[in-house]
């Protein structure tokens, strides 16, 4: 199981704003009515949005009335999910896949390059507080290995090189293309593809 | 000529037909909007298949004997018949799990992008199968993107009426919505999925009740895979006895296969069942870093899986039955090379943290023993450990297997317990140090690492 924790310093409150309740609306109706606690993921996610990359105790407890589900369960599903950060995290946020299929093709490389352009330890913010880096199990594109993903994007087929390239353009705030570095636009064998030949470049 | 020109060429005239994949789009080169799907020939008659009855469509699928695409490889058409006949007080629903975390697979992520309306086809012909109304797709949060080009490909579907009211014109009702997970591997085992849509911790439930009949909100449930579900149109167009006069009884069908690793051109492919691992490696991915000689060991299918040492590579069929016969499985057919110039037992202890990381901390022996294990592993590659800890790590896999919930526990011991199989010799070489607790030697249990420190 991995620990985690709520951060140390917490806003008093939280509110949606007026894009976030729209979005929390329209998915609480896709659920069966009376079952709207099904909803709970997809309002935290909503929450982690509005509030800078992170959900504060102050969302959940929000959330939990907005659902009108108990607090406790709230806070058990965000912490309980990975994906939910609980405490700040920079505006660009770098997971490392370092998971075997990752590992063996070098995505210590990856790791030695967030030490080196962000921070030193994972978790901790760059000095200009704009990023901060993780390593993450398995991110499922291990035929593009090693990978990372910063917010939303998988940024793909990398080495140490391309990866510090990505983060210099990140930290003078320009944003990177995502997808493969190799410019894969699929995933089949690379010079190599011997099946549906037909439609190749068709 | 040499040998290995004229086997490569044997493989390529052997190879399955083009025509005879599944998913033409694997690679993108047509376009993944209803439009090209349509011209792939998806979404054309599917208002024929549904006149035929549910009856007729599930027994073209036990005829095609199409197993789950999702690692335990569960008869599909089966599943669909343990759901209620009857429609009672409480409703259908489907689900479909698209929570790929397993390490070395990446499949359902093509298909989310490249073929969604295969998908999309899909859940329609099984919700009317199962007769459900509601169908979620779960996607693990990561494959956001990708995810909302499936949400895409379903507004698409609605405007052109292919689902919503009357779907298709086949006069079912369907409605397909997204749930995202949030970065838990073992919200891919169905209860636990069905425990995430629920809006609650993904923890894995007792079974039985199967979901196929006490599910989602306590209602009938079916469960497949993404890949499963996307095969099944095609299934029906032609025919279950196509699918299964492609590999071989019982392992019928093609399959997306992901190779990753030590291989010089890594790629996902749709291959037979039954095709030789050796063939995927060297014709399709381009062979293994540093030529075949340097092969260390393969995983088989995906991370939970036992891995399998390079002389038995040489002759290896990737179908479900004959890697059980190996003491491996299929799983969900992500393949992971590994070369020599890797050390295989890092690789093991970084796939024992893996499943540290990822237990969901319901059962004590997979909470405390996944942790055990890769402590185990980590200080094994390090050398640190004794002799009497290798077989001492063999008994604490024994205990997790089968002492769980779910098949966590197995997918977390299995690939220790491979590991031990093959490489014993290698583990006991760098491991030589007498045992350090010599007197106490018959509660081998309580030894961890803290005690260790202490006592050192």
């Amino acid at each position: 199981m991995s620990l985690r924790r709520p951060a140390k310093d917490q806003p008093e409150n939280f509110e949606f704003n007026h894009s976030s309740l729209e979005a929390a609306k329209s998915i609480v109706a896709k659920y069966p009515k009376g079952k709207q606690q099904s909803a709970v993921m997809a309002l935290l996610y909503i929450a982690q949005r509005q509030n800078n990359n992170w959900i504060p105790l102050a969302a959940m407890k929000y959330i939990a009335k907005f659902l009108d589900m108990p607090y406790i369960k709230v806070y058990e599903v965000a912490t309980f999910y990975t994906m939910y950060n609980l405490s700040p995290v920079g505006k660009y946020f770098i997971q490392v896949c370092t998971t075997t299929p990752c590992m063996i093709r070098g995505a210590n490389k990856l790791v030695e390059a967030c030490k080196e352009k962000i921070s030193k330890n994972e978790n901790e913010l760059s000095a200009d507080k704009s990023c901060s880096w993780m390593e993450v199990e398995c991110l499922g594109a291990c035929v593009n290995a090693p990978m990372m993903q910063i917010n939303d994007d998988y940024f793909e087929d990398l080495n140490k090189e391309k990866t510090l390239k990505i983060l210099d353009k990140i930290l003078n705030g320009e944003t990177p293309k995502p997808g493969s570095y190799r410019g894969r636009v699929n995933n089949e064998p690379e010079n190599n593809r011997k099946t549906l030949m037909d439609f190749k470049n068709a | 000529m040499s040998q290995k020109i004229i086997e490569k060429h044997l493989w390529i005239l052997k190879m399955l037909k083009d025509q005879d994949r599944i998913f033409q789009n694997l690679y993108n080169d047509m376009g993944s909007d209803v439009i090209s799907s349509q011209k792939r020939g998806d979404w054309v008659n599917t208002k024929e298949i549904t006149d035929k009855g549910r009856e007729w469509i599930i027994n073209e699928i036990k005829d095609s004997q199409l197993r789950g695409r999702g690692g335990a490889g569960f008869p599909t058409g089966l599943k669909w018949s343990f759901a209620p006949k009857e429609l009672g007080s409480k409703p259908h629903y489907l689900v479909i799990n698209g929570d790929e975390s397993e390490p070395g697979t990446c499949k359902d992520r093509d298909i989310l992008r490249f073929e969604p309306h295969k998908l999309i086809e899909g859940c329609l012909i099984a919700s009317y199968a199962v007769q459900a109304h509601v169908c979620y797709i779960y996607i693990r949060g990561e494959y956001f993107i990708d995810g909302q080009k499936l949400q895409a490909a379903i507004n698409e579907a609605y405007e052109k009426k292919l689902i919503g009211k009357n779907a298709a014109g086949t006069g079912w009702d369907l409605d397909i919505y997204i749930h995202y997970g949030a970065g838990a591997y073992i919200c891919g085992e169905e209860t636990a999925l069905l425990e995430s849509i629920e809006g609650k911790k993904g923890q894995p439930r007792l079974k039985p009740p199967f979901p196929a009949l006490i599910g989602l909100y306590g209602c009938p449930t079916i469960v497949n895979n993404v890949e499963t579900i996307a095969v099944v149109p095609t299934i029906l167009r032609r025919g279950g006895k196509w699918f299964a006069s492609l590999g071989r009884e019982k392992n019928t069908g093609t399959k997306i296969f992901c190779i990753s690793g030590n291989v010089n051109t890594p790629c996902n492919v749709e291959e037979e069942m039954n095709i030789p691992l050796k063939e995927l490696i060297e014709v399709h991915a381009g062979g293994v870093v540093g030529g075949w000689d340097n092969l260390q060991a393969v995983i088989p299918g995906g991370s939970s899986m036992p891995l399998i040492p390079k002389d038995k590579c040489e002759t290896l069929t990737m179908d479900f039955d004959s890697l059980v016969a190996e003491k491996s499985g299929l799983g969900t057919a992500g393949i992971v090379v590994i070369n020599k110039d890797q050390d295989i037992i890092r690789c093991m202890a970084r796939i024992a943290r893996f499943y540290k990381h990822e237990s969901c901390g319901q059962c004590t022996p997979c909470r405390e023993g996944s942790g055990w294990m890769w402590r185990m592993l980590e200080r094994m590659a390090k050398g640190e450990s004794s002799r009497d800890e290798v077989d001492m790590l063999g008994d604490v896999t024994k205990q997790i297997e089968g002492h769980t919930i779910c098949a966590f526990g197995e997918g977390s011991s299995w690939p220790v317990q491979g590991l031990l199989r093959h490489f014993k010799d290698e583990i006991k070489k760098r491991n030589k140090f007498d045992p350090i607790v010599k007197e106490n030697k018959n509660i081998p249990y309580l030894v961890d690492q803290h005690l260790l420190d202490k006592n050192a």
